[in-house]
């Protein structure tokens, strides 16, 4: 039979704890970002480059970050890669004399997999944005006697930026919802990794995760709602 | 001095420029005209290096522009375009857009560049307009400000690209004065241009380029009062 009654005071008394797992969602998230961005240029500038090896990588990157699940990805930042360390290890360790340690903590793990996810995104909002700008603005910087790199830098990258200003917030908004897959590799300071760790004393599970899921979104709205305000100010021209 | 010899280029099977030998001297205001499709405005983004040439060779200055050995980014810095697009560029204030290049390639300090910029947008009319952004710019203040960005590198050559022809009738006319103003203090010019009134006053030269070949070039009198080709004499009958 149903018997389960509901004891919201006695969830209550985790909130703050749970402020505190929101705290580190919202580092993850936002580092994330910010790293998610600086590679996200990185590999536009590959793809632009007209070198095929550094093409390969945008290609095979963006490939991967978009065509598989975000799990997976964190899932092989956390063993994959301690995994891959082990087997470097072991195939030359008589050489080597040392360990190739490629584990990660589970946060470094985590921020990496949504890192390399954001990225991905990001490069195709990129590439959007790039096809609303003229070609002839890298023609007018260029001809002023600028570099190739300098124009991209000065001219191009700032009104790509701006354009993908609104698409950026909407990975924002998908990081911080991935962070809870934080889950599986043990990760336990975020909000779901706090949450799911109460649980587990408390057995609110309903009124923990209903508490947890109003936080998510919170979240996400003022994310979403300061970026419409920023926009304004900087779409000003 | 721009000496252009021989020069040919095709875009795929079309030849635009079928050997063109030309040569502007320092001071000179050369004004080129023709039919669209007639090469004119290839030549001035070969002539900054913009588009590679199949065979013969362009030198500014004794420089080969499209010799391997040739530092493109340096040697454009003598030579300033404006196109037919102004291509503000919309994320920068008038002055910052004017401010850009000098700091970023000739690496002026902040005040030198604005002191500069100002005063170049000084000269071209838009001092009061230096800390607005170019959408909020008509098209002929645009390409105005287009014009001082160029300047502001302090070229020896300044290569204008139609630069009237996108622009609202009642706008060509403060364009056509700036350039007049350039002419008038020696600035050495190459201008691309359908305004044929302005063409006949400013040029020391005017060429006359038909599909892809010059086919005059002469003093303006001379060109306009007697055309020696069938070609020329069909195009002024058409513009006038």
């Amino acid at each position: 039979m149903f018997n389960y009654s509901f004891r919201w005071n006695q969830a209550f008394q985790s909130l703050p704890d749970m402020l505190q797992g929101a705290l580190v969602t919202l580092e993850v998230a936002v580092l994330s970002m910010i790293l998610g961005i600086l590679f996200a240029i990185l590999l536009t500038s590959f793809r632009l480059s007209g070198n095929r090896v550094l093409r390969g990588i945008t290609t095979t990157w963006v490939e991967v970050a978009r065509n598989t699940p975000a799990l997976f990805q964190i899932y092989m930042a956390f063993f994959g890669l301690a995994g891959l360390g082990i087997a470097i290890t072991g195939w030359t360790q008589p050489h080597l004399g040392f360990a190739v340690d490629l584990r990660l903590s589970p946060y470094v793990a985590l921020l990496a997999g949504i890192t390399f996810n954001n990225a991905g995104y990001l490069h195709e909002n990129f590439r959007g944005a790039l096809k609303a700008i003229p070609d002839t603005q890298t023609r007018s910087a260029r001809s002023l006697g600028m570099s190739a790199p300098q124009a991209f830098g000065y001219v191009v990258m700032p009104q790509m930026l701006r354009i993908s200003f609104l698409p950026m917030t909407n990975q924002f908004v998908w990081a911080i919802l991935m962070t809870s897959l934080g889950a599986v590799i043990s990760m336990n300071s975020d909000l779901f990794g706090v949450t799911d760790n109460l649980v587990k004393i408390n057995f609110r599970t309903f009124e923990m995760f209903a508490i947890a899921a109003v936080i998510f979104y919170v979240m996400t709205k003022i994310v979403t709602l300061s970026a419409r305000l920023i926009a304004a100010r900087l779409f000003r021209y | 001095m721009i000496e252009i010899e021989k020069v040919r280029k095709s875009f795929g099977p079309l030849e635009v420029l079928k050997g063109i030998d030309l040569t502007v001297a320092k001071g000179e205001v050369l004004t080129v005209i023709g039919g669209s499709g007639s090469g004119k405005s290839t030549l001035l983004t070969c002539i900054n290096g913009l588009e590679p040439i199949d065979s013969g060779r362009i030198l500014v200055d004794g420089v080969e522009v499209h010799a391997k050995s040739t530092n493109l980014n340096k040697l454009r810095q003598k030579i300033g375009i404006v196109f037919q697009q102004w291509n503000a560029f919309p994320h920068l204030t008038v002055l910052e857009n004017v401010m850009l290049a000098p700091r970023k390639v000739l690496g002026r300090s902040k005040a030198e560049a604005e002191a500069e910029a100002e005063k170049q947008l000084k000269h071209v009319g838009l001092g009061d307009k230096l800390s607005v952004y170019p959408a909020r710019l008509s098209g002929g203040q645009q390409q105005r400000m287009a014009i001082a960005r160029a300047l502001a590198m302090g070229p020896s050559y300044m290569l204008f690209d139609e630069v009237t022809s996108a622009l609202d009738p009642m706008l060509v006319g403060e364009v056509l004065d700036t350039l007049r103003l350039l002419a008038s203090e020696g600035m050495t010019m190459i201008c691309v241009t359908h305004e044929m009134k302005f063409a006949r006053e400013v040029s020391d030269r005017v060429a006359f380029f038909h599909q892809g070949i010059m086919a005059e070039i002469a003093p303006p009198e001379e060109l306009f009062g007697a055309p020696k080709t069938a070609e020329l004499e069909k195009f002024l009958a058409a513009t006038h």
